[in-house]
C-alpha cells in the first residue's frame, strides 16, 4: 500500500452526520493505520505492569508478600487489577480493539488484493524518462519479444501497442496479508487453549505418588470448559531425586543436573514402567504434558505432645530461602498434639557449618551435612481446624499468630540439630525430632489443545512477515519507437529503490541483449 | 579474559559517503580509512576469537549468561556492519558502530564478567542455540539499526559529513527489515523452548513481556514508515523507543527484576 492509498484511507472529521455517519467514521478511525500505531503502542505500554508488579498466575506466593507487607498499596494494585494484568478487563479491551481494527483492515485489503490479482499492469506513462530508472537502447526489440523476455523472468505482462507493462512482487501483499492473518490465526488458538486446557502445579516428596485428578493438585487452572472428568488418568510415583552439583571452581555448589525417577502408570491398571524425568524432556501421556519445574529439601519430623504421644510424623516440604546454598525455611505443624497444638519455625541447612560469631549457615546446597535450626517453636490454637483455606507455609493465620505461645525463641534457641538428634521443649511441652532428608520436586502439568494451531499460526506470520518485507512490489515499461527501446521501471516500495537498481540494469541487459536468446 | 577489544577505528566519519558528501576525500584520509577498516576487520577477529575459546572452555555454546550475551551482541553488531559496508556504501557508520560495540563490551568485562563454568540445567539444551543465537543476531542488527537512527537525528540540514538524511533511513529501515523476522523467529523459539522447559509456551514472564514489547514496539515503527506524517523522524524516534526495550530487556530484566530467567547469572 502506497502513502497516498493511505491518506485515501483516513477518515474525514464528520460534519453534522447522523448516527450512522457516526458509526462509519468511527469504524474507519478504528481501522486506520494511525489507530493502529496508536494501540500497539497501548498494547506494549498495558504490558509494562505485568512485568514490573507480581502477577497471580505467576508468582502468587509474591503477591500474598505483597499483601502482608503493604496492606493498602496491594489493595489498590486489586482494584486496577494490576495483578492480574494479562487478564485484566482493559489489557481485554486493548487488544480486543487492536484485533477488531486488524479484521478491519484485512478484509478490505483481502478484497483489494483480490481484485488486484486479475488486474493487469496499469499501461506506461507517456514519459519513461521521468521514472525513477530509466535506460534507453538502440535496437530492433519488439514489444512482444519484450514481453516474452520479461514473462521469462516471471513478470506479469500487459502489451499495448508499441509498448509492453509488467509488473512482479505480488508475494509482497500476499506475506503482508497472511501475517495480519496469522496472528489473528495466534490470538484464537491461544484462546481455544486456555479455554480447552488446563494447567496445574504440584509438589511431590520422594517416596509419594501422583494421580492426575483435580483433587491432587496443589494449584489447580482449568479453562471454562474444562470438566474435572476429561482429565488424563495417568498416575505415577516419585522412587527418588536425583541433584548433581559442581564440587569445585568458581562455580562451586551450581546445580549441574537433576531427575526424577518416576514409577508410570499410564491409566488406572496399566503396567509400571520406569521413567526419568528431567528439565526440559517433558513427560507426555497423550497430548498431557508433565514438567518437572523445581526442587527442594522435605526434612521428615516426629513430634511427641505434651502427653508422650507422636502427633506428627513425616517430611515437611521447605522454601527455598537461599537458591546457592539452599537454606530453606520450613513450618512443622501439630494440630494433633494435646493438651496444646504444637507449631515450629525451623530453619534447614544442607550442609551445616558453624559461623565464627556463633550461629550456623548453609556452605553448599547439597546435603552432606544437614541439620535444623530451630527459630521458633510455639503452642496455642494454629487455626487449622477453623475451615479456612490456609497455607501450609504459615504458622497460623495473623490474627493468631499473635495469641500463640512461644516456647523457645530469640536467645533460648539451641545449636542446630543433625539427624537423630531431638529437641525437648520447656515444661515438658513435648519433643521435636529430625529424623532424616528426602528432596519434593515440583511440577506442572498441562494440556493445551490450541499449542499446535499456535504453532503454526506463529510459523506463518514468520515466513509471511520475512516475505513481506523481503520481497519487493516492481514495475517495468518498455516502449519500443522507431528503432529505439526505452525502459522504465519503479519500484511500489518506498526505501527499496536502491537494490531495484542492480535488477533493473540487468532486465536493461537482457532486453538489449541479441535476438538469438530471444524466447 | 578480555573479549578482544572493538576499537574504535579513528576513520574521519563520511571519508567517502555517496550523494551530498561535497568534493572528493583527499587521499591520506582514504588510506586512513583503509587502515581503519584493517584494525575494525582485527577487533572484530580479536572479538570472534574471545567468543570460540570461551566456548572450548565452558563446552557448551558461549552464550548462557549475561557476560557471555553481551559480547556476542557485540560482534553480531560488528559483524553486520562489516558485512553491510562489503556490499554497500556505509563506511560512515563505522566508528560510531564500532564504538558502541566497544562500549558494550567494556561495559561487559566491566561489570558482567563471570568467570568460564557450566549453567544450570535448563540451559543445556539445544534450544539455546536456537533460540539465543536468532536474539543475538537481530540484536547485533537492531543496534545498527539504533545507531544510524541516532545520527538520523542528530545530522541537521545542509552540508555534513553523514550522508543525507534519506539515505541514514534506508539504512536504518533496511537493517530492521532484515532484523524483525529474525527476532520474530527468536521470539516464537523462545516460547517453544519454554513449552519444553516450563510447561506452557507463553506466560508472560519479565523477559517474555519485554521480548513482546520489543517487537510490537518495532511493528509500530514499521507501520509508522508506511503512515504519512509519521515518516522520518517520528518513526526514528519510534526505532530508538523500541531498542531502547531490547536493551532494558536485556539489561533490566535481568538486573532489576526477577522470574523464570533470571539466571542469567549477573556477575
Ligand atoms: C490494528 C490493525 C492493523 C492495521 C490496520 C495494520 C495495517 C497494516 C498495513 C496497511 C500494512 C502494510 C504496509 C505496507 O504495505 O508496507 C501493515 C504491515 C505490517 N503490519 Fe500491520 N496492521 C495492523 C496490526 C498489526 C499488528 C498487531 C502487528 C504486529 C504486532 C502488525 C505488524 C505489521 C508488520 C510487521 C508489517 C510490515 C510492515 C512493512 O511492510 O514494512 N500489524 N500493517
Amino acid at each position: 500500500m502506497t502513502v497516498d492509498e493511505l491518506r485515501k484511507q483516513e477518515a474525514p472529521r464528520p460534519a453534522g452526520l447522523g448516527p450512522v455517519g457516526w458509526l462509519r467514521w468511527g469504524w474507519r478511525t478504528l481501522t486506520s493505520m494511525k489507530t493502529a500505531i496508536i494501540l500497539l503502542f497501548l498494547f506494549a505500554l498495558a504490558s509494562v505492569p505485568g512485568s514490573l508488579v507480581p502477577q497471580r498466575g505467576v508468582e502468587p506466593e509474591k503477591v500474598a508478600q505483597l499483601y502482608q507487607q503493604n496492606p493498602t498499596l496491594a489493595e489498590w494494585y486489586d482494584r486496577f487489577q494490576l495483578f492480574d494484568v494479562f487478564s485484566s478487563v482493559w489489557f481485554a479491551a486493548i487488544y480486543l480493539l487492536l484485533f477488531t481494527s486488524l479484521i478491519g483492515c484485512i478484509v478490505p485489503r483481502t478484497a483489494t488484493y483480490l481484485r488486484e490479482l486479475r488486474r493487469r499492469p496499469p499501461a506506461a506513462p507517456r514519459n519513461l524518462s521521468r521514472l525513477p530508472h530509466f535506460s534507453s537502447f538502440a535496437g530492433d526489440l519488439t514489444a512482444e519479444a519484450a514481453a516474452a523476455r520479461l514473462r521469462a523472468r516471471r513478470f506479469r505482462v500487459d502489451t499495448g501497442d508499441g509498448w509492453v507493462a509488467a509488473e512482479k512482487g505480488y508475494l509482497r501483499e500476499t506475506g503482508n496479508l497472511l501475517f495480519h492473518i496469522a496472528l489473528l490465526g495466534l490470538l484464537i488458538a491461544v484462546g481455544f487453549g486456555s479455554l480447552y486446557g488446563y494447567r496445574g502445579n504440584v509438589l511431590v516428596v520422594e517416596g509419594d505418588g501422583f494421580a492426575n485428578t483435580v483433587a491432587a493438585y496443589d494449584r489447580y487452572l482449568p479453562g471454562n470448559q474444562v470438566s474435572a472428568e476429561s482429565l488424563e488418568p495417568f498416575s505415577f510415583q516419585l522412587d527418588r531425586f536425583e541433584t548433581t552439583y559442581q564440587v569445585e571452581g568458581d562455580k562451586r555448589g551450581q546445580e549441574l543436573d537433576y531427575s526424577a525417577f518416576l514409577k508410570v502408570s499410564d491409566a488406572p491398571g496399566a503396567p509400571e514402567r520406569p521413567y526419568e524425568l528431567k528439565v526440559n524432556e517433558p513427560l507426555e501421556i497423550n497430548g498431557t504434558q508433565t514438567y518437572l519445574i523445581g526442587h527442594g529439601y522435605a526434612p521428615e519430623f516426629r513430634i511427641t505432645d505434651g502427653k508422650g504421644q507422636v502427633a506428627f510424623e513425616g517430611p515437611v516440604p521447605c522454601l527455598i530461602e537461599d537458591k546457592p546454598s539452599m537454606t530453606s525455611g520450613c513450618v512443622v505443624k501439630a494440630p494433633d498434639a494435646r493438651p496444646e497444638q504444637l507449631g515450629f519455625l525451623l530453619r534447614f541447612l544442607p550442609t551445616s557449618v558453624a559461623l565464627e560469631g556463633g550461629g550456623h549457615a548453609s556452605a553448599f546446597p547439597g546435603a552432606l551435612q544437614p541439620e535444623v535450626q530451630v527459630v521458633g517453636a510455639f503452642s496455642g490454637d494454629l487455626g487449622v481446624r477453623s475451615g479456612r483455606p490456609q497455607s501450609v507455609y504459615e504458622l497460623a493465620p495473623p490474627e493468631l499468630m499473635k495469641k500463640l505461645k512461644p516456647l523457645v525463641m530469640g536467645t533460648s534457641v539451641p545449636r542446630p540439630l543433625a539427624v537423630g538428634q531431638s529437641l525437648d521443649l520447656p515444661d515438658g511441652a513435648g519433643k521435636l525430632e529430625f529424623t532424616g532428608v528426602k528432596e519434593w520436586m515440583t511440577l506442572q502439568i498441562a494440556y493445551d489443545p490450541g499449542r499446535l494451531p499456535a504453532l503454526v499460526a506463529a510459523a506463518v506470520a514468520t515466513v509471511s512477515i520475512a516475505l513481506s518485507l523481503m520481497i519487493r512490489r516492481r514495475r517495468v515499461w518498455v516502449r519500443v519507437r522507431d528503432g529505439v527501446v526505452e525502459v522504465g521501471g519503479l519500484t511500489r516500495t518506498e526505501g527499496s529503490a536502491a537494490g531495484f537498481t542492480e535488477e533493473f540494469a540487468d532486465i536493461v541487459k537482457a532486453l538489449s541483449a541479441g535476438d538469438k536468446d530471444a524466447r | 579474559m578480555g573479549a578482544g577489544g572493538g576499537d574504535e577505528p579513528p576513520v574521519r566519519a563520511g571519508a567517502d559517503v555517496p550523494a551530498d558528501a561535497g568534493s572528493a576525500a583527499p587521499r591520506w584520509a582514504s588510506k586512513a580509512a583503509l587502515v581503519a577498516l584493517l584494525l575494525g576487520w582485527g577487533a572484530w577477529a580479536a572479538n570472534l576469537t574471545a567468543i570460540v575459546t570461551r566456548g572450548l572452555a565452558v563446552e557448551r555454546w558461549p552464550w548462557a549468561n549475561m557476560y557471555e550475551f553481551v559480547v556476542a551482541i557485540c560482534f553480531a553488531a560488528a559483524t553486520a556492519f562489516l558485512g553491510t559496508h562489503l556490499r554497500y556504501n556505509v563506511r560512515f557508520l563505522g566508528p560510531f558502530v564500532m564504538l558502541a560495540a566497544a562500549l558494550g563490551l567494556g561495559f561487559a568485562v566491566k561489570f558482567l564478567y563471570t568467570a568460564a563454568g557450566p549453567v544450570v540445567p535448563a540451559l543445556n539444551s539445544y534450544w539455546i542455540a536456537i533460540h539465543v543465537s536468532a536474539a543475538i543476531l537481530a540484536s547485533g542488527l537492531f543496534v545498527l539499526a539504533g545507531v544510524t537512527g541516532i545520527l538520523y537525528l542528530v545530522r541537521g540540514d545542509g552540508l555534513s559529513r553523514l550522508p543525507s538524511r534519506e539515505y541514514l533511513e534506508r539504512v536504518a529501515h533496511r537493517a530492521i527489515v532484515l532484523a524483525f523476522p529474525v527476532w520474530t523467529f527468536a521470539v516464537i523459539a523462545g516460547a517453544l523452548w519454554a513449552d519444553k522447559a516450563w510447561g506452557r509456551y507463553w506466560g508472560w514472564d519479565p523477559k517474555e513481556v519485554w521480548s513482546f514489547i520489543t517487537w510490537v514496539a518495532y511493528a509500530a515503527y514499521l507501520h509508522a514508515r508506511v503512515t504519512a506524517g509519521w515518516r522520518g523522524r517520528k518513526a526514528t524516534i519510534v526505532q530508538l523507543i523500541a531498542l531502547a526495550c531490547l536493551l532494558f530487556n536485556l539489561v533490566g530484566v535481568n538486573i532489576f527484576i526477577s522470574g523464570l530467567h533470571s539466571y542469567a547469572d549477573v556477575g
